[in-house]
């Protein structure tokens, strides 16, 4: 759906109306949602920094332990726990908070859940690549790369390059096979 | 009264102490032997053909069993325990007198067997307690207790601890011609140990007891039975340590005489788990060099006696903790079916030495009727079907109690039925041809 | 944008993850290698928990978790406490006695009446080996030994790894001392059996009289010389000695027990010089540990204080998983 050049484009983009909107990057940190919303969120901020050339700081967020489904079922594999790594005081920062896929909003929830037990934030924003719809919550995007509609038999996959090796996205069958999308929706 | 005749045909008797070994018939006149030979005549007798595969044996005496009665009838009582004994294959069974009260008094002696009439079932011979309360501190009225029934002394469930108590019991019963029983324990080494010491224990985190600790006394007694001319047993042996002491005195021509429990010739410390329903027992079960110089024991004729130490609990006792729960695993309903599958059918023995081991060596011990069919001798016979497979099913139990780490075990070897004074008493359903033998007694 | 055709790839976010197999933690015996790396790891992440300015995650929210001490302790179990609280569970603490003089309820019954009360998991210290394994035959919750009589205390061994995975770069031919009362305790089986798994050399030292028979068989050799034990070891553990043990006649007086193991910084000069010196706690000063060693750089016994909760909230949250639905954004 998207490929390595349209991304690329796409955060250009995302980190422009990012400084307009709260008018540069005074008190602006990002926070990146485990895996993928990471290395996402460490490039708008490398962005950010060479648009307005100062450092913005960047932190790293495990939403495991507030999911809402877990311990709902008898016995069963925890999903694989990782390490929050926040290094700086959220407390009156305007935060972004970084996903790769927008789908129901449950890790949004989750996430917010969790940065408010880290602090008290002036702001939080939602940065996420795709929006591919079917919301369960009443959560919204405030920076979205691309707006993918999609059907419940179809999964987003986002690739990058510091975790799969390739930037792109691609559309999925949930059986596995990849199935032709129509043509871009509006970004 | 009638007295009821009964020619038992075209059996094999086993008959060690008599040198039997063969096609032979026996006629039961009332509660006794009457004949015994090849191809007797009929005569009145009533006529019980004996299907093939099925042996007569001298009843087998069980030495060493608790059955609970005065006192802690929850577990046992002497009638449950008289028909547990029957169902294993035992015609009599001499029960140790840890009862509460403890068996210290005639008063209780005469309870006992009182109770044991009442069953009609097994016999039963109380051993009677060496010092009152078994408190190892003043001797029991001994003669008193042999007069009223006793067949032996003991304190089992504690050692006679004291050297001095020890030596003067051995002394005293000579005069009648009685063994001291001994549970043979040193108490300082045996301390708060629960399982036999070594990796397994360990493992497991249970306080150890040392095959020493049983075998130091053992040792003690062949020396004291040697200085005053009593006659020792040794109840419950399961230390290789201790067989060793038993070699050397009865090379010594010593009084000494043991006893061994199936348990401690087929299980191993390697069998244990937090289950002390089946694997808390004292003597705990011990290596399997320990265990293997049992059964080289049993073969070689050093051990006297085969004897099931059956020990019935109430469930709710042995579901604790391995510490807490007592001591003990029954015995007699599995004793002949361990025993024909683990020691004959193994070739460790041959058939003539295991009835030996389980009922002319305890008559001549306890100095009780029985381990022989002649003529005059009481009609106690426990009739075996050595190729019948069994499976062990506690739930069965005639005991009260079902403390057993059998349960399920597959054997080859079953008790056919089990006649006592001439009246049958007991026959096996799960044996195809043992409901042919039955005759009334009226 | 042109779509390129691309091979099937199978949609799934992550491999399945590892789980812990049993729902109870009875002892390290059970656990794999697979398992052991899977509750250290988890710890990790529990630990930056303990940093944060709310030290809560609502993880374990509306779980009921039974603190069941039959042996006072109040260390371990304000340990799993503090661990239960940080995943925001509801604990409740229940005191019982072992003595035979005072016990009413059986242990089957005492669990089969809280059972009653439906606890999600149960964390037992028991003065009796196997206490553990008795209760979870009445109980369906989840259990976890916090201490069986001398059988073993898995939670202590974790933490204890844990604490010599931050220090040591790997286990693997890692050499650890063990010193002390070896006969009574089960922090040395737990540590004996996790170190092996993970490859650690272990040798153990104590008076003869406190070294259990049959000891080699566990894969440890075995000295009464505290001088040949620490030589190049890496790792140093102490093990509690008990008072009572004068009374049993296993050595004579507590001087003449620090004369010849207690761990004095002379002795660990014979010891790797980046040695770690560690101790389940309570210490006696002055008996299995000099003070000056016990409050010296090597000394690592106040980290496994602090890790004890990590490990603690690790395998709370790993034996009371649940099936997770992998997409969820």
């Amino acid at each position: 759906m998207m490929e390595s050049e349209r991304i690329g484009r796409t955060l250009t983009r995302i980190a422009h109306e990012v400084v307009e909107r709260n008018r540069g990057v005074d008190d602006i940190a990002l926070v990146g949602i485990r895996r993928r919303g990471v290395p996402i969120a460490e490039r708008i901020a490398r962005i950010l920094t060479s648009i307005t050339g100062r450092s913005v700081e960047t932190g790293a967020l495990d939403i495991t332990l507030y999911r809402d489904d877990l311990m709902r079922h008898a016995v069963a594999p925890q999903p694989l726990l990782r390490e929050t790594d926040i290094q700086f005081s959220i407390d009156e920062r305007r935060i972004l908070l970084v996903d790769d896929v927008l789908y129901t909003g449950r890790t949004i929830r989750a996430a917010l859940d969790a940065l408010i037990d880290f602090g008290r934030p002036r702001s939080i924003q939602l940065v996420v690549l795709v929006d591919r719809g079917h919301r369960e919550l009443p959560i919204k995007a405030d920076y979205v790369g691309k707006n993918i509609p999609t059907s419940l038999q179809q999964s987003v996959q986002v690739r990058l390059a510091e975790e799969d090796g390739v930037d792109e996205v691609v559309l999925l069958d949930v059986q596995g096979e990849e199935s032709l999308a129509d043509g871009g929706g509006v970004s | 009264m009638t007295v009821v005749s009964v020619l038992l045909k075209g059996g094999h008797v086993v008959d060690p102490v008599q040198g039997l070994n063969g096609k032979l018939d026996i006629r039961i006149e009332g509660e006794h032997v009457a004949a015994i030979g090849p191809d007797l005549p009929v005569d009145d007798s009533l006529v019980v053909p004996i299907p093939a595969g099925l042996i007569l044996c001298p009843g087998f005496i069980d030495m060493h069993v608790h059955f609970r009665e005065p006192g802690q009838e929850h577990k046992e009582t002497i009638a449950s325990g008289a028909a547990a004994a029957v169902t294993g294959g035992f015609v009599a069974a001499a029960c140790m007198p840890n009862t509460d009260p403890v068996n210290d008094h005639v008063g209780i002696t005469e309870e006992i067997l009182h109770r044991a009439s009442e069953a009609a079932l097994a016999k039963v011979y109380p051993i009677g307690a060496a010092s009152l309360g078994s408190r190892g501190e003043q001797m029991t009225e001994i003669g008193a207790l042999k007069a009223a029934g006793c067949v032996g002394i003991s304190d089992d469930g504690h050692p006679i601890a004291s050297a001095l108590m020890m030596r003067r019991a051995l002394e005293y019963v000579s005069m009648f011609d009685m063994p001291v029983i001994n549970h043979c324990e040193e108490p300082s080494l045996k301390g708060d140990g629960v399982a036999h010491e070594g990796y397994r224990a360990n493992a497991l985190g249970l306080r150890g007891i040392p095959g020493e600790c049983e075998s130091i006394m053992v040792g003690r007694d062949v020396s004291l039975s040697e200085l005053t001319g009593g006659a020792v047993h040794v109840a419950h042996m399961s230390a290789r340590q201790s067989l060793r002491a038993v070699q050397v005195g009865k090379e010594r021509d010593v009084r000494v005489t043991c006893e061994v429990t199936p348990h401690h010739f087929i299980l191993t410390d390697e069998d244990l788990r937090y289950d002390p329903n089946q694997f808390k027992m004292n003597p705990p079960l011990r290596a399997a060099a320990d265990r293997d110089a049992m059964l080289s024991g049993l073969a070689d004729g050093t051990i006297d006696v085969i004897a099931t130490d059956h020990a019935p609990h109430h469930a709710d006792e042995k579901a604790q903790e391995f510490a807490e729960a007592p001591f003990g695993i029954v015995g007699l309903e599995t004793a002949v079916s361990l025993s024909l599958d683990r020691l004959v059918h193994r070739d460790v023995l041959s058939l003539s030495q295991l009835v030996t081991l389980l009922s002319s060596n305890p008559a001549r011990i306890l100095n009780v009727p029985g381990g022989r069919l002649a003529p005059g001798d009481a009609a106690d016979i426990t009739i075996l079907s050595p190729d019948t497979t069994i499976e062990v099913a506690a739930d069965q139990f005639r005991s009260k109690a079902r403390n057993t780490p059998f349960d399920g075990w597959r054997l080859r070897g079953a008790v056919a039925a089990t006649v006592v004074n001439g009246r049958v008493v007991y026959t096996n359903d799960g044996v195809a041809e043992a409901d042919t033998i039955a005759w009334s007694s009226e | 944008m042109p779509v390129e055709v691309r091979e099937t790839v199978r949609a799934s976010s992550e491999l399945t993850p590892p789980r812990l197999r049993s729902k109870h933690l009875l002892s390290i015996e059970d656990l794999n290698v697979d398992e052991i790396s899977l509750i250290l790891d988890t710890a990790e992440a529990m630990k930056e928990i303990g940093t944060r300015r709310i030290k809560k995650v609502p993880t374990l929210r509306g779980k009921t978790v039974v603190n069941l001490f039959f042996e006072p302790s109040t260390r371990t179990r304000t340990s799993f406490e503090i661990a239960e609280k940080r995943l925001s569970a509801d604990t409740l603490n229940m005191a019982g006695s072992t003595s035979s003089m005072l016990k009413g309820e059986t242990l089957i019954d005492t669990a089969r009446n809280l059972e009653a009360m439906s606890p999600d998991m149960i964390v037992l210290r028991h003065a009796a080996s196997g206490a553990c394994h008795l209760m979870v035959d009445g109980c369906s919750a989840r259990i976890v030994n916090a201490g069986d009589g001398m059988h073993e205390h898995p939670t202590q061994a974790l933490l204890d790894a844990f604490t010599i995975r931050e220090r040591k770069s790997q286990f693997d031919g890692l050499k650890v001392a063990i010193v002390g009362d070896l006969l009574h305790s089960r922090v040395l089986r737990s540590n004996i059996q996790l170190l092996r798994a993970l490859g650690a050399e272990i040798c153990v030292c104590g008076p003869p009289t406190l070294i259990p028979v049959g000891i080699e068989r566990f894969g440890v050799h075995a000295t009464t010389s505290v001088d040949e034990a620490v030589t190049d070891a890496d790792v140093v553990m102490l093990l509690r000695v008990q008072l009572e043990r004068m009374h049993g006649h296993f050595f004579p007086s507590l001087r003449e027990y620090f004369a010849l193991y207690g761990m004095t910084s002379k002795r660990m000069e014979r010891a790797k010089p980046d040695a770690i010196i560690m101790h389940p706690g309570p210490i006696n000063r002055g008996v299995e540990v000099s003070s000056e060693l016990a409050d010296g750089p090597c000394s690592v016994i106040l980290e496994q204080v602090a890790n004890g909760v990590a490990i603690r909230m690790a395998v709370l949250y790993l034996l009371a998983g649940v099936e997770g639905d992998e997409e969820v954004s």
